[in-house]
């Protein structure tokens, strides 16, 4: 390794290394604006100047290279002068109006300007001004502060993948912006804010509404998908102003979601329940936790008696936390029924007693961007798990093949080296006919290829032999439309078979924090950390189709969080009795008798199990606001209650402790089953068309769904049905058109729009919407113009 | 969106580079188009993102970085003047006042009968002929009052 000597230290670095990036490790300060460690280097602020023996004058070190035997002086009188200078050639143009920016505080201009600038200026001229461009509902922009650092530009080009700002224009014409009045759409885009080092880019909710001096920051987990992102959340005065990452390389490095940095709107939402209701007559009426309390446990005891426990059904939200879970099951199960889950978004649980303990990434995050070849099979991974499609990204980057299975030809910020897009009900078919293409085998009557009733495609084929090169360094993932499909377990079951085949890995990417879910025993066939439960109670979905008498919902909206809205909608309906703990208010005549202010993420203490199996435990940020009570506090108050034993806990550690797992040790899929006889056909295919479904990544749960800036971005598409062209021909509408939307027994009526990325044979309608919550979940739509 | 004879000029500048390095004829394809309709309209420029896979947003950062391409239509003749360092040590803001006040028109602007387009650009690489102008394809150099009436007067002799 080169030595090499910055201000008289000897240093070993690695070759190939800048000088900025020995200077870093070795804790030796540089200033700088451009050079940031995870984009390319611009070098173009020329903040960073040092002295280099024997260099005739001062260099970058950013992109300087070290040699051996190289000699810095990061502080001498000649770097000084460049840095001063450097300094003063910046501030020519940068405005004066640190008071009013929200930047200031925690902007690195303002911060060096103290260590190198003048205290007066020498520029007499006029300064100039940039007008401001609109670029979206979450970024802000002022323009005339922008240095042209151009670290949002690469931001957008290299890690983002779609580059939608850049520098036009020259010298002191040049300006940063977006291409005639588009606006910055990217699922990452907020992190443009975090690296901005003056208040160019600035957080656009939180404009004008803090100073970060006044801000306490408190540690939280993102629970809105599998990834576990580290988050620091800032209040003033117990109000969650803002949210920004906290860097761990492992799992989001030093990047966040937008939906992560923008969801804590939620909490302060007008719509937040602060205290317990009582429905009455039509209305809900405030009352104290004591009467709430009194008449929860008196409803459920009436169940009880008339009915017996069986006719009990909890349903939890998939970002609730471990403890809650935990407890929630175990309220269910002392009570005597196992009726209780937190899979809201999935239709088929025939593999249930074989499945694994928890659903996993099946390695950790960081060996996804190391993969050769990657199979996303109803996966979304860029808009679903936005920080593992950054990994997906990087993996294809580097030369990894990615490929895709999926009902919707969804535009990844990567390159497809293969793809089948076809309507859901042949997708399990198409992965059949991956994996007979390696070969067939006895997984099904007759054979594979038999069962997928044709011989494997030219894509199907390339697909299985970019699986067969990669081998152990491919990785199979399912995503949330593969949990949500009908075949879910013949298509873990195919995936298992692949993975056999080729010896890749396999994951399975599930909701927010179905994990802990999981390991937490809130599943209807195991217990805590897959304990034994005997018969076990009915799923998610069977409870609402066998409607109980009673339910227990907590954080959930049905229509919007089931996957069969409808169904759900119905039972909830018709119940004698139901409980909802929610965060969020509820209107006037929706169905239910009490309701019970829960805490939303940011005031409850708790632990979120990541796609790793990786534990990661909070304490909330935020006291409760109002009446409001974590989640875990109120079930374990409804335990005492309801006289079961072992409800003492006083903390929500205790709770944790009770819960022991072996985190490294990623339990292998069991084999699959036999593939059953294919399914025949819904009747009426050719005149219907069969559902696509998923859920826009802001309309996931509560808590997005109540985040307005998130809501105002053009990643929701308007609840209507979409087509491509070739289908609306057959069924002779046009973009437009006003169209019935019927299943079953339902309909809505709908906007028409023709998108090419839905194959033909159907319609993609997402749910998550009260539009379209009425219609239901997957299988067949008829299409009705409305005359 | 262009000419047959166009689009094949292009594809030829695509051929000199690696097909994975299509953008580098990003430049030529812009002068190609610029020099078919005069000027580079959105329009134009997304069909050339397009074309070349590239994001709109680069043929931007690159039609507005180079002076020679123009974003908005220009008259018959496009008088750019140099107004860089050299020049500007030399009295460009003279020969731009002098132009502005003779053609009646300001920096950026046409002249009403759409004969003259007057720019100002960076440097062109001509400094030792300082202050200096550029009329179509032709260098002036060491300008004066005097020799810019008279590149004038033949320009507008050369249009009646
Ligand atoms: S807007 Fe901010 S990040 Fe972008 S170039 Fe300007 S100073 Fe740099
Ligand atoms: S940080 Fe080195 S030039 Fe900007
Ligand atoms: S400065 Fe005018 S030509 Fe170089």
């Amino acid at each position: 390794m080169p030595t090499i000597e910055i201000d008289g230290r000897k240093l070993e670095v690695e070759a190939g290394k800048m000088v900025i990036q020995a200077a870093d490790e070795a804790g030796i300060y540089i200033p700088r604006f451009c050079y940031h460690p995870k984009l390319s280097v611009a070098a173009n602020c020329r903040m960073c100047m040092v002295e280099i023996e024997k260099a005739p004058k001062p260099m970058p070190a950013c992109a300087t290279p070290i040699t051996d035997g190289m000699k810095v002086y990061t502080s001498s009188p000649l770097a000084v002068e460049a840095q001063k200078g450097t300094m003063e050639f910046l501030l020519i143009n940068h405005p004066l109006d640190c008071p009013v920016c929200d930047q200031g505080g925690e902007c690195p201009l303002q911060d060096q300007a103290v260590g190198y600038g003048k205290d007066v200026s020498r520029f007499t001229e006029n300064k100039r001004v940039v007008k401001d461009k609109d670029i979206g509902p979450l970024i802000a922009t002022e323009m005339t502060r922008c240095i042209h650092c151009t670290r949002c530009v690469r931001f957008g080009q290299e890690i983002a993948g779609v580059m939608e700002l850049g520098a036009t224009g020259r010298g002191e014409h040049m300006e940063i912006g977006t291409y005639v009045g588009r606006t910055v759409d990217s699922e990452l885009s907020g992190n443009m804010i975090d690296l901005c080092p003056v208040g160019a880019l600035t957080n656009k909710p939180y404009r004008f509404t803090a100073r970060s001096w006044e801000l306490v920051a408190g540690s939280g987990v993102s629970p809105h998908d599998c990834v576990g992102t580290n988050l620091e959340m800032h209040s003033l005065r117990n109000v969650v102003k803002r949210v920004l990452p906290v860097e761990n390389d492992a799992i989001n490095e030093c990047w966040l979601s937008d939906r992560d940095r923008f969801s804590y709107q939620s909490f302060n939402s007008a719509d937040r329940l602060l205290v317990p209701k009582i429905h009455e007559s039509g209305n809900w009426m405030e009352t104290d936790w004591e009467t709430a309390l009194r008449y929860t446990v008196q409803g459920v005891r009436a169940v009880l008696s008339h009915h017996g426990a069986q006719q009990l059904g909890a349903l939890v939200t998939p970002t609730a936390t471990l403890e809650e879970f935990f407890l929630a099951q175990k309220l269910m199960r002392s009570l005597g029924c196992h009726n209780i889950d937190h899979r809201l978004r999935q239709s088929d649980f025939s593999d249930d007693d074989i499945a694994p303990l928890f659903p996993t990434l099946g390695s950790p995050i960081e060996h996804l961007e190391h993969a050769k070849a990657v199979l996303l099979v109803g996966a979304n991974i860029r808009k679903d798990q936005p920080l593992l499609g950054l990994r997906v990204r990087k993996a294809s980057l580097r030369g990894a093949r990615v490929m895709a299975i999926n009902s919707l030809d969804y535009s990844f910020h990567f390159d497809l080296a293969g793809k089948v897009i076809a309507p859901p009900e042949e997708i399990p078919y198409a992965l059949a006919r991956v994996v007979a293409a390696m070969g067939d085998s006895a997984d099904a009557p007759g054979g594979l290829r038999a069962w997928a009733s044709s011989e494997p495609t030219q894509s199907e084929r390339e697909i299985a032999e970019l699986l067969q090169q990669a081998g152990k360094d491919a990785h199979i993932v399912l995503g949330l439309s593969a949990i949500a499909h009908p075949q879910f377990s013949v298509l873990r079951g195919l995936a298992q078979a692949l993975q056999t085949r080729t010896g890749a890995r396999l994951g399975v990417l599930a909701e927010a924090n179905s994990v802990g879910g999981w390991l937490a025993g809130c599943v209807p066939h195991r217990g805590p950390v897959g304990q034994d439960v005997g018969e076990g109670g009915l799923h998610a979905l069977d409870m609402l189709r066998e409607p109980r008498k009673a339910f227990l919902l907590m954080g959930l909206e049905p229509q919007l969080d089931c996957l069969e809205s409808r169904v759900a909608a119905d039972a909830v309906d018709a119940a004698e009795f139901v409980v909802r703990m929610t965060a969020f208010d509820i209107e006037d005549g929706v169905p239910g008798d009490v309701l019970l202010p829960v805490t939303p993420f940011s005031e409850t203490s708790g632990t979120y199990v990541n796609c790793e199996g990786r534990a990661q435990s909070t304490t909330g940020v935020v006291p409760p606001q109002g009446e409001a009570r974590p989640l875990w506090k109120v079930l374990r108050v409804i335990g005492n209650l309801l006289d079961q034993p072992d409800f003492e806990y006083v903390s929500s550690e205790e709770v944790r402790r009770e819960l022991v797992w072996d985190a490294d040790a990623y339990q292998p899929h069991d084999m699959p089953r036999m593939l059953s006889e294919p399914e025949t056909p819904a009747n009426g295919k050719g005149i219907d068309v069969e559902r696509v479904l998923d859920v826009p990544l802001y309309k996931v749960d509560p808590y997005v769904r109540r985040a307005p800036a998130l809501q105002a971005t053009r990643d929701n598409p308007a609840p209507a049905a979409y087509m491509n062209s070739e289908q609306a021909g057959k069924l002779a509408v046009e973009n437009g058109d006003r169209i019935h939307a019927h299943m079953g027994e339902s309909s809505v009526e709908l906007d028409l729009i023709i998108d090419e990325r839905v194959p033909t044979d159907s319609v993609y309608i997402p749910s998550g919407y009260h539009e379209t919550a009425p219609l239901g979940g997957v299988g067949m739509v008829r299409i009705v113009k409305v005359s | 969106m262009l000419s047959e004879q166009a689009v094949n000029e292009i594809n030829r500048e695509i051929d000199k580079y690696p097909p994975e390095h299509k953008q580098a004829a990003l430049m030529a394809t812009l002068s190609i188009a610029q020099r078919e309709l005069g000027h580079l309209s959105t329009q134009v420029m997304d069909w050339i993102a397009a074309f070349l896979g590239v994001p709109p947003i680069r043929v931007r950062e690159v039609a507005t970085f180079y002076s020679m391409y123009d974003l908005h239509p220009v008259g018959q003749h496009k008088i750019c003047v140099c107004s860089n360092i050299s020049c500007m040590l030399r009295g460009s803001d003279e020969v731009i006042q002098h132009l502005e006040e003779r053609l009646g028109v300001k920096i950026g602007d046409t002249t009403p009968s759409g004969g003259i387009t007057l720019k100002e650009v960076e440097c062109l690489g001509a400094c030792a002929g300082a202050p200096m102008m550029q009329v179509g394809d032709a260098y002036h150099e060491h300008l004066t009052p005097e020799r810019i009436d008279a590149i004038l007067d033949e320009l507008e002799n050369s249009d009646a």
